[in-house]
């Protein structure tokens, strides 16, 4: 009975949607009052509804309600709580159902924090995310119901993946899918403004908070499933270009180039039509990202079994969508006038290189990623595209862009002279450069690849670039914005991200070794000493844990273990890595498989700076949240709204 | 400067930066293409040798060897037509075992496949789609139940 409830949940939620989407955006075009006001309370009904969907799948996880067929295949009785709270994403249909209750929550933000925007334009907003809710809802429904039934039910399940039980992929679907869904967001703004043939520098300072704190959470999401991969599949590597990474990578680097676009059109009133693109170009790669993982045409970790009816149904949703939103910019565009212009150095031309180069790369990578299924469809081979092709295409935009960010934050509107900082870049970058090559080659003992050096010089001219306003307004007993804190501290995070895939790129040490117990092996001039091995028991798997000493010129450095687990019911092996953590490296021992005369295989990593990716990653999310909590975008609750940009707190940023 | 000019700049630019991503892309792309060959291609001599490709099927049950102690080990693959035998040194993925799908990474060299990565999925249930279109006999039922 209580699963039927979920089901029945999910249905009302979808007319709910439908009376948002209908009310929402006829409701503006006719300009009836009353069908506007009918917006808000169906936003929260889906909202409630849907939530009371998520609640009932997530009750019948905890009470292993095996008669529903998604809690039968996905989770056992001997699995921790925790992880049946979050085998309610582990797999397809209970992933559809995080993503519409993300979206229905994303709405019900808007719903909240936009009550001072002009009443039809707020109607359109909502209407547009309740044609996605419909679109999203009815695909849940019609094809991946995580409420069908079981019967007879199943006396025990069959558990959630082992790969998926950690702490850290119990986060990452919804970190992800809060930035992913949230692009959806910025494209429902770009719609609306689209709709009412209107887009001034009021419109992208509502637009910029959302689309911000979207950009947070799919950095932060990308880079729990990055930490994930380095440690849980035992491999060591921290990006792997597989299909599905760059799925959500590419609506992130379309996202980072909206919100810099954003900004130009708030400030100046240029890049309009662009700021539209982007935004929907956004969008539709989050689109397309969940059309890869969830239609199974991909070779990939994350592809879930293979169902032709629902890469069909994603891939309509996909062209609704993207054709839908072109034709009407195709119809709009012209009428949208940027007015004024900029010299060469400018501010606007910096933004205007960035984005330029991350849309580039976002195209290359969309390239690769594609490819191979094109080649497919057509016959003419099944080939892979190697993980050298993005190195390369990601590469060649993005280390000018490092130079060009350095520079670009401090170059003023409409014209620049950088004059007086002129100075201080020249030194700092002079500094970065020294520094770089001191340490290569005093700690490292040589340049490593060519662009280590240009990696980590990028890397410490954009971190020191950064510090500069920061500091000099703290000298001068300046307050600083939160927009502009925010915007440092973001750069200041792509420097130590810079530095960490430097460092691991350039110095890191893999080598797969055979031990006995007794045996030693040195990489790195660590000494890695295998004691023994033992069985040890888990909740849910039986373990053979290998206990390794590291010693460095004789003195303990840390003591590891790793293990090698036999879930018992997916009768699934898996190597849980031992990893010893510094400021300055990883140290990464994982227990292979017994190779007979008292040996095990064994991979040994040496990971200099690896941290400071993840690190550098989370600095960069911590500058979005600053700069989204700026005072202007705290719309004040009258007509004011109305006017654009007020001068006063248009200076700092 | 004039608009004029500026425009020009602005498109020369653009066309530049076009050009040259598009070069680098196109290079990348060349070198990086790799090709998927079945074991019947393998043995019908359709793959190039000593170039980088890979090629999957499933791991013939028993016919893995290796000198005891050692990283270095010898398998089959078969499509249940045809056969080709990989050597790889060191540690395999957690789910390889005989009678699983496998790709594998690497080189064609005297009729052996040397490979440098030896790719076993993370889900038991699951098999790289390339080997099960290229399986030219359905797969037998394994005798414990699960396959």
């Amino acid at each position: 009975m209580i699963p039927e409830l979920g089901t029945l949940a999910l249905v009302i939620a979808l007319l709910l949607a439908s009376a948002q989407a209908f009310f929402g955006l006829v409701g503006a075009h006719r300009n009836k009052l009353s069908w506007m006001q009918a917006v808000t309370p169906a936003v929260a009904g889906v909202w409630v509804f849907v939530s009371f969907a998520f609640g009932i799948l997530t009750y019948s996880f905890i009470v292993h309600d095996y008669s529903v067929g998604y809690v039968a295949t996905n989770s056992n009785n001997e699995l921790p709580l925790m992880y049946r709270v979050a085998a309610v994403w582990g797999a397809h249909e209970g992933s559809l159902l995080l993503w519409i209750e993300i979206l229905a929550t994303w709405a019900l933000l808007v719903a909240a924090f936009s009550k001072s925007l002009p009443i039809a334009f707020r109607a359109r907003v909502l209407g547009i995310l309740g044609m996605v809710g419909v679109g999203f809802g009815s695909f849940t429904l019609l094809t991946s119901s995580p409420f069908t039934r079981l019967l007879p039910a199943a006396a025990e399940g069959a558990d959630l993946n082992p790969i998926l039980q950690d702490p850290a992929l119990a986060i990452h679907p919804p970190m992800l899918y809060m930035g992913y869904v949230g692009t959806s967001v910025a494209f429902a703004f770009a719609v609306a403004a689209m709709l009412s043939g209107r887009i001034d520098p009021a419109w992208s300072r509502w637009t910029r908070p959302w689309t911000v704190a979207a950009w947070m959470c799919l950095t932060v999401g990308i880079a729990l499933g990055s930490w994930w991969a380095y440690y849980e599949l035992g491999w060591g590597g921290w990006w792997f270009w597989d299909p599905v990474e760059n799925a959500s990578f590419m609506p992130w680097l379309a996202s980072t180039a909206l919100i810099h676009s954003l900004a130009v059109t708030e400030k100046r009133g240029l890049f309009k039509n662009w700021t539209l693109l982007l935004a929907i170009f956004a969008f539709s790669l989050s689109l397309l990202g969940t059309f890869l993982v969830r239609s199974g045409v991909l070779v990939s970790v994350h592809a879930f079994a293979s169902d032709p009816s629902r890469g069909m149904f994603i891939l309509g949703l996909l062209l609704f969508f993207i054709v839908g939103s072109l034709t009407l910019y195709a119809i709009r565009a012209p009428s949208l006038k940027s007015d004024g212009g900029f010299e060469l150095i400018s501010r606007e031309s910096f933004l205007l290189l960035n984005n330029a180069l991350l849309v580039a790369a976002a195209c290359l990578i969309l390239v690769g990623t594609l490819w191979p299924l094109v080649m497919d469809a057509f016959n003419l081979g099944k080939i892979s595209v190697g993980p050298p092709y993005f190195n390369m295409v990601f590469l060649v935009p993005t280390l000018p862009l490092l130079a060009l960010v350095g520079i670009g934050m401090h170059a003023g509107w409409r014209r620049s002279a950088l004059g007086g900082k002129r100075r201080t870049l020249a030194l700092i970058a002079g500094g970065a450069l020294l520094v770089s090559m001191v340490v290569t080659l005093v700690f490292y003992g040589g340049f490593g690849l060519p662009l280590t050096v240009v990696g980590f010089t990028g890397a410490l001219f954009v971190m020191g670039s950064a510090l500069i306003d920061p500091i000099s307004r703290w000298r001068n007993k300046q307050g600083i914005s939160r927009a502009a804190l925010g915007m440092a501290v973001a750069h200041f995070g792509v420097g130590v991200f810079v530095i960490g895939i430097s460092g691991v790129a350039s110095y890191k040490i893999e080598k797969d070794v055979s031990m006995g117990p007794g045996d030693s092996a040195e990489i790195a001039g660590y000494r890695f000493n295998f004691i023994g091995t033992e069985n040890v028991r888990g909740p849910n798997y039986d373990a053979l844990e290998a206990r390794v000493k590291i010693t460095r010129a004789g003195t303990p450095v840390a003591d590891l273990t790793t293990q090698k687990r036999k879930f018992k019911i997916q009768a699934m092996p898996m190597a849980h890595a031992g990893i010893a953590v510094a400021w300055n490296r990883d140290l990464f021992v994982a227990l292979g498989d017994e190779l007979g005369a008292g040996k095990w295989s064994m991979r040994l990593q040496y990971k200099p700076l690896v941290r400071y990716i993840w690190i550098g990653a989370v600095i960069v999310a911590l500058g979005g949240l600053i700069a989204t909590l700026d005072r202007r975008y705290r719309v004040p609750r009258t007509a004011d709204a109305l006017l654009p940009a007020d001068a006063a707190t248009d200076k700092v940023s | 400067m004039t608009p004029r000019r500026k425009r020009l700049f602005a498109i020369a630019g653009i066309l530049a930066g076009v050009g040259l991503a598009t070069a680098v892309a196109l290079k990348a792309f060349d070198n990086n293409l790799q090709y998927f060959y079945d074991p019947s291609e393998v043995v019908a001599g359709k793959a190039p040798l000593d170039k980088s490709i890979r090629v999957g099927g499933m791991v013939t049950k028993g016919s893995v060897e290796r000198k005891p102690g050692s990283l270095e080990v010898q398998f089959l693959i078969t499509d249940f037509a045809q056969s080709v035998k990989i050597s790889y040194t060191g540690v395999l993925p957690d789910l390889f075992r005989e009678g699983q799908g496998i790709i594998a990474h690497g080189r064609l060299h005297d009729g052996v496949f040397v490979a440098d990565e030896v790719l076993a999925k993370h889900d038991e249930k699951y098999m790289p789609p390339e080997v099960a279109k290229s399986l030219k006999k359905p797969v037998p039922p394994a005798p414990e139940g699960r396959t």
